[in-house]
């Protein structure tokens, strides 16, 4: 068991760390950062769960292969998947401590997500025009709200990139920076990560099954 | 001014929204006003404000935190009890002719509140308050990993108590009980803003406990002290790493499904309506998804708790230490696969509601096992039958209780008879109120020589205990009666005069918890009144066995000069009989996190977009969110975030305590 | 204790289950109590003469036996749990209407279609052609089929003395099978909390001798009201403490209608819906009607069309109160023209008031 003791006269043990350790600031931030990814990752969690539910609830209404056009699709998938390339690059930029070639990269991911974004409202007025709005039926209240859900993230992703350009950019590519990047990065290919979950069940299985 | 222009403004706020025509309301907004009034003006005249901005409302420090959690909890107490004597009251008188004096908008909002408030404002901060005061402390740690974050955490979860405080004077509360079940909490039967006061009242709240999960699991996975290994971690740090796993995979739940129905209710989705291919029973799966773990997650700390209370006034190593853990493991992963057992009479198949009952009772196994542990280890130990063992004592008599109805209720069948009664409410009462309730309060007299440098007062602590268990059985046992006589729960009149002796019975046993709290205020001011004569100058006032006991009472800012090196599981007990030897030099100066002011506008921010989002102010609802994202972002430009306690300052109060130590030997 | 003592062999199988089980677990429960009070005492600080073995922290058998009891008494008791949940399975046909008196296959069960509305009960009696509201009466020892749903929000029907309690949900079919053995009335009620009028929403359940439920149907039959589309859709409004009434006809096909939520002229019905998503390779959904009627989201709302936000609770000086059942005082919620309420024999207050 672990309550044996060491016997009396062995040598006796230290008790204080006198020496002191410098502890890292911000040592359990990834760990922390993950942790809250992971709880993240179960709000998606039950978005899925709810679309996997209310996914054959048309309520008369249109059901996927109506709906959805798949090339649209596509392009909007490769923007998301170019710009989790390019946030790779900016961070072996970073690595290297080049801080012109990090912002440059940062800048293109930051198109590219904002192209993604784009595309999606598109997709998104084209829907609530032609009567498919979130209200229509169960499986559109899903349908907008697990790809709406993401989409927020991105947009929340891409106010949090231009943040540290900015802080980048003043302070440059200090030891806080690049943790802060290191965790951008964690969320945004987490976000590429869910967006091909949604790609697969919710368009490709939709749209055919 | 037009009335356009009126609602704009406004939203749907307008002068009728003051209850002015409720006597109840009106009076308890007077006291409330007139109290306030008092606190503000004495804390102006004293000059407080300075200190308690500084002090404590920007602290980054986990101990203040943590009392402050603890206050919250406190005050939090008195209005949701104050909710549960207006029911007893209703229930005592309300027969026959006798409509009682609650009518059914104001009691249907009682006891929605009562459940809100108990959850989630009282039993939520008391444990996140002793984990976050206890935890560094048994770790050997200097702060929780991300202390700004702790202070955001406790300010959300302000902000939301404040939202359901405003619903008492503006406005009402829902009126749907305290899950808030669709479809009857959805637009078409729940209209007005109760609803919208309960989803952002827990929506804001919910974010401070999640980052607060996240931040005491990466502080107990990162920060341990040398040689504390995981199965050489104190109990209580063991229950408090479940229960943060538990609330980081659990609420993120309650998050989305409480998300789905503001959908509902503010943009016509149709995820819990009765049409449009909606499905309530969808809500009710996904909300207890949620909603079982968090039962584990109020009572796994205590169990903790009174792990530690045993092992400490028994002067006895914990029986089964190894088991224990493994217990506290079991139970979190059980607690995911027994949701179904709170709706057996939904319809379910028998195969479905026989799985789930029985991984209910599988559950009681190592709970039982817990519950033998803490007994094997009273045996043979020596009983210091101090307030916190009291207590534990309590706690495992009424415990088996609950626990044994509890079982009785996963089995499907008889739960279809007892299932919504009166035998439910008493038996979640008697978990929670034997569980829950009394551990808090062996932990706050364990723990708060601790925290303050003075034992609490002993008489009036047996005063409150004995009223409390005492007014506990008195005012729970009728209500299992009640239940097996085919009563059900929040009812507001009954019809068979029969009945009416136990609810008087019932009544008088919520009269004995009112003197059982009042005896506890009285203990924590006679306390403070002798607080000389109850001083703690050793900082181990209970012969303890882990590290918290270790430093001083009350612990310096930076906990302890020196990091303690863990060689056994009682690491305090091990370093005291082998005589481990305080340093007493070679001080340098500690490195510490930087108090901030920017918890508090944050959560500010976030009460206000709450209460716009509530009342319709739109305009107000996109000014307050834009000013939180900002604030936020500021906050990230300020990278100068900590500062180092000075060597002298160090050294003046290491040389207070081994000063205090010679004057206590 | 009407649990422990009912009039139903459902009801009462549940009783007998109630108490193994309590039996069972007191197996374990008794013993832990009585040591706990056993040890506090003798191994209190004040007695020196107790054993003291401070560092005695483990043994094996022991946490073998703490950890075998708990789970030998879960094992027998999980075995009972799934033999009676799949007898007691309320979706299950009755196989005997009491211990030793199996079902004929003859025996048709008394089909009884309940509707649970806010904040009232309404009784359809296919085979008789009938309709009541806050009144179930039935044949004793016959087996009944309830087969229930909601025409607002979620409820459960309940009758102590007879069987356990079932949600009632809007848009969904659920069921029970039940049998009373005894004649007299008992209580009956929700059990789920349904908003304003909840507290009022009981109804006695009258068991009486065949030649009773006889006389009982033809006496609603003689009423004059009868139950029409108009008539459910009036009822259907939210109202409190409802006497009890009768209706001699029901409109054919009703039942589906409230089931597909769509008595209304001109709602399209559930069924259909589903049908036509069913045709596409979706699963079966539920409740899958077109959202007609349903209030916009708040965000779409016109700053005029923002209901105010009030208080609604009524004055405390004015309680309503009296004991007469479906006194118009009484009423204070909401409520229906009582001149085109009938009454029901039985129901004194009510028949006096109308």
């Amino acid at each position: 068991m672990s309550s044996a003791t060491i016997p009396p006269g062995a040598e006796a043990p230290i008790f204080y760390e006198t020496e002191e350790h410098h502890h890292e600031a911000g040592a359990s931030t990834m760990l922390g950062f993950w942790l809250y990814l992971m709880s993240d990752c179960l709000i998606f969690a039950m978005l899925f769960a709810a679309y996997g539910v209310y996914g054959g609830s048309y309520a008369g209404g249109p059901d996927q292969r109506e709906l959805f056009e798949l090339p649209l699709v596509a392009v909007n998938t490769a923007m998301l998947l170019f710009s989790s390339i390019t946030y790779g690059f900016a961070m072996i930029a970073m690595d290297e401590n080049r801080k012109g070639a990090t912002q440059a990269w940062l800048a293109v991911t930051g198109l590219f997500g904002l192209a993604f974004l784009g595309i999606e409202l598109y997709e998104f007025s084209n829907l609530i025009h032609e009567g498919a709005g979130p209200w229509r039926s169960a499986f559109l209240s899903a349908f907008f709200t697990l790809v709406g859900t993401h989409g927020l993230h991105v947009t929340f992703g891409i106010i949090w990139l231009v943040t540290l350009m900015v802080q980048v950019g003043r302070k440059g590519l200090i030891p806080d920076n690049k943790r802060r990047l290191q965790c951008l990065s964690l969320f945004w290919h987490f976000l590429d990560v869910i967006w091909i979950g949604v790609f697969t069940f919710v368009y490709l299985l939709g749209v055919l099954r | 001014m037009s009335e356009t222009l009126l609602k704009t403004i406004f939203g749907r706020l307008t002068l009728d929204s003051f209850p002015i025509h409720e006597p109840i309301l009106v009076g308890t907004f007077i006291a409330v006003a007139f109290g306030g009034a008092v606190v503000l003006g004495a804390l102006t005249y004293f000059k407080l404000w300075g200190y308690l901005w500084k002090e404590w409302f920007t602290t980054v420090d986990h101990k203040r935190i943590g009392i402050m959690y603890m206050i919250l909890g406190i005050v939090m107490l008195l209005r949701g009890f104050a909710d549960a004597l207006m029911m007893r009251a209703q229930q005592a008188m309300a027969f026959g002719g006798n409509e009682g004096f609650l009518p059914a908008h104001h009691y249907d909002q009682v006891f929605t509140a009562h459940g809100v408030i108990m959850i989630f404002f009282v039993a939520m901060p008391f444990v996140t308050g002793l984990m976050n005061y206890v935890v560094p402390l048994q770790i050997g740690a200097r702060d929780v990993s991300f202390p700004f974050l702790n202070n955001f955490s406790f300010w959300m979860t302000v902000s939301g108590a404040v939202i359901v405080m405003a619903s008492l004077f503006v406005g009402e509360f829902a009126r749907t009980g305290w899950l808030a079940m669709a479809p009857l909490s959805g637009l078409d039967y729940s209209p007005d803003v109760g609803v919208d006061y309960y989803i952002w009242a827990l929506q804001i709240a919910g974010v401070g406990t999640l980052l607060s999960g996240v931040n005491l699991l990466a502080t107990i996975i990162k920060m341990r002290a040398p040689g504390m290994t995981l199965m050489k971690m104190p109990i209580f740090t063991w229950t408090a790493l479940a229960t943060n796993t538990l609330i980081v995979a659990a609420f993120p739940i309650l998050t989305a499904v409480l998300a789905m129905l503001s959908l509902d209710r503010y943009i016509g989705t149709n995820f819990f309506t009765n049409t449009g291919g909606g499905n309530p029973m969808m809500y009710v799966n996904m909300i207890w998804i949620w909603g079982h773990p968090e039962v584990y997650i109020l009572i796994l700390p205590l169990f903790g708790v009174f792990s530690e209370v045993t092992s400490t006034f028994t002067s006895k190593r914990l029986f089964g230490y190894t088991s224990m853990v493994y217990a506290v493991l079991v139970i979190t992963i059980l607690a995911y696969l027994v949701w179904l057992h709170h709706f057996f009479t939904m319809g379910s198949g028998a195969s479905v509601n026989s799985f789930f009952g029985i991984t209910t009772m599988i559950i009681s196994i190592p709970t039982g096992a817990k519950i033998f542990n803490w007994l094997f280890t009273m045996y043979k130990g020596r009983i210091r039958f101090e307030l916190p063992m009291m207590w534990t004592i309590a706690f495992m008599i009424t415990f088996v209780i609950g626990g044994m109805t509890g079982v009785l209720l996963a089995v499907p069948p008889a739960d279809f008879v007892l299932h919504n009664s009166l035998f439910l409410v008493a038996h979640f009462h008697n978990v929670i109120i034997g569980g829950v309730v009394f551990g808090v309060f062996a932990a706050i007299n364990y723990w708060f020589p601790k925290a303050f440098g003075f034992k609490l007062d002993k008489f009036w602590g047996t005063v409150s205990f004995w009223c409390w268990t005492i007014g506990f059985y008195v005012a729970f046992m009728p209500l299992y009666v009640l239940g097996l006589m085919g009563v059900t729960r929040r009812l507001r009149h009954f019809d068979d005069p029969s009945l009416q002796i136990w609810f008087i019975i019932a009544a008088l046993g919520a009269l004995m918890i009112a003197a059982g709290i009042g005896a506890l205020l009285m203990q924590f001011w006679v306390s403070f009144r002798n607080r000389e004569a109850l001083r703690d100058t050793t900082g181990d006032p209970w012969g303890g066995r882990t590290l918290e006991w270790a430093t001083s009472s009350p612990p310096p800012d930076y906990n302890f000069a020196f990091t303690p090196v863990v060689h056994d599981l009682d690491a305090w007990y091990d370093m005291k009989s082998r005589g481990a030897v305080r340093p007493t030099e070679g001080f340098r100066a500690i490195h510490m996190p930087r108090y901030t002011g920017a918890g508090v506008i944050l959560a500010g921010c976030a009460t206000v977009f709450g209460l716009a989002m509530i009342w319709y102010i739109w305009w107000l609802a996109a000014l307050s969110f834009v000013a939180l994202l900002a604030v936020a972002i500021g906050h990230t430009f300020n990278y100068d975030r900590d500062y180092y306690i000075p060597v002298e300052e160090v050294i003046e109060t290491e040389n207070a305590r081994t000063k205090a130590l010679a004057a206590g030997a | 204790m009407v649990v422990m003592n009912p009039a139903g062999d459902v009801a009462r199988q549940q009783a007998d289950l109630i108490l193994w089980s309590t039996g069972l677990m007191l197996i374990i429960i008794l013993p832990v109590i009585v040591l706990t009070g056993l040890f506090a005492w003798k191994y209190r600080a004040g007695n020196a003469d107790a054993e003291y073995r401070p560092d005695w922290d483990h043994s094996t058998g022991l946490e073998l036996v703490i950890w075998a009891m708990p789970l030998l008494i879960i094992i027998a008791l999980g075995a009972l749990t799934w033999l009676a949940t799949h007898t007691l399975d309320p979706y299950r046909p009755l196989t005997r209407i009491a211990p030793g008196e199996p079902v004929t296959p003859a025996t048709k069960p008394l089909v009884v279609e309940v509707v649970s509305m806010d904040w009232k009960w309404l009784f359809l009696y296919p085979e008789q052609g009938i309709a009541t509201v806050n009144q179930l009466v039935v044949p004793v020892n016959r087996p009944i089929q309830f087969k229930m749903t909601s025409s607002s929000v979620m409820n459960t029907f309940y009758v102590p003395a007879m069987a356990g309690m079932i949600y009632t949900m809007p848009g969904m079919e659920t069921q029970l099978h039940a049998v009373l053995n005894k004649t007299g009335t008992f209580e009956g009620m929700s059990a789920n909390y349904s908003g304003a009028g909840f507290s009022y929403m009981h109804f006695p359940t009258r068991s009486v001798s065949d030649a009773q439920f006889g006389e009982w149907v033809d006496s609603i039959r003689r009423q004059p009201d009868r139950l029409s589309t108009d008539r459910y859709l009036e009822l259907e409004k939210p109202s409190e403490r409802v006497p009890a009434m009768g209706f001699n006809a029901v409109q054919p096909g009703l039942w589906d209608k409230i089931l597909g939520m769509c008595v209304k002229p001109g709602t399209p019905c559930m069924q259909d819906a589903m049908a036509k998503d069913m045709n596409r390779g979706a699963h079966a959904p539920v409740s899958n009607r077109p959202p007609v009627d349903k209030p916009d989201g708040a965000l779409f709302k016109a700053p005029e069309e923002k209901k105010g936000g009030e208080n609604r609770g009524a004055p405390i000086e004015t309680p309503a109160g009296s004991q007469d059942r479906g006194g118009k005082e009484n009423r204070s919620f909401s409520a229906i023209d009582r001149s085109t309420l009938p009454g029901v024999p039985g129901r004194s207050s009510a028949v006096a008031g109308a």
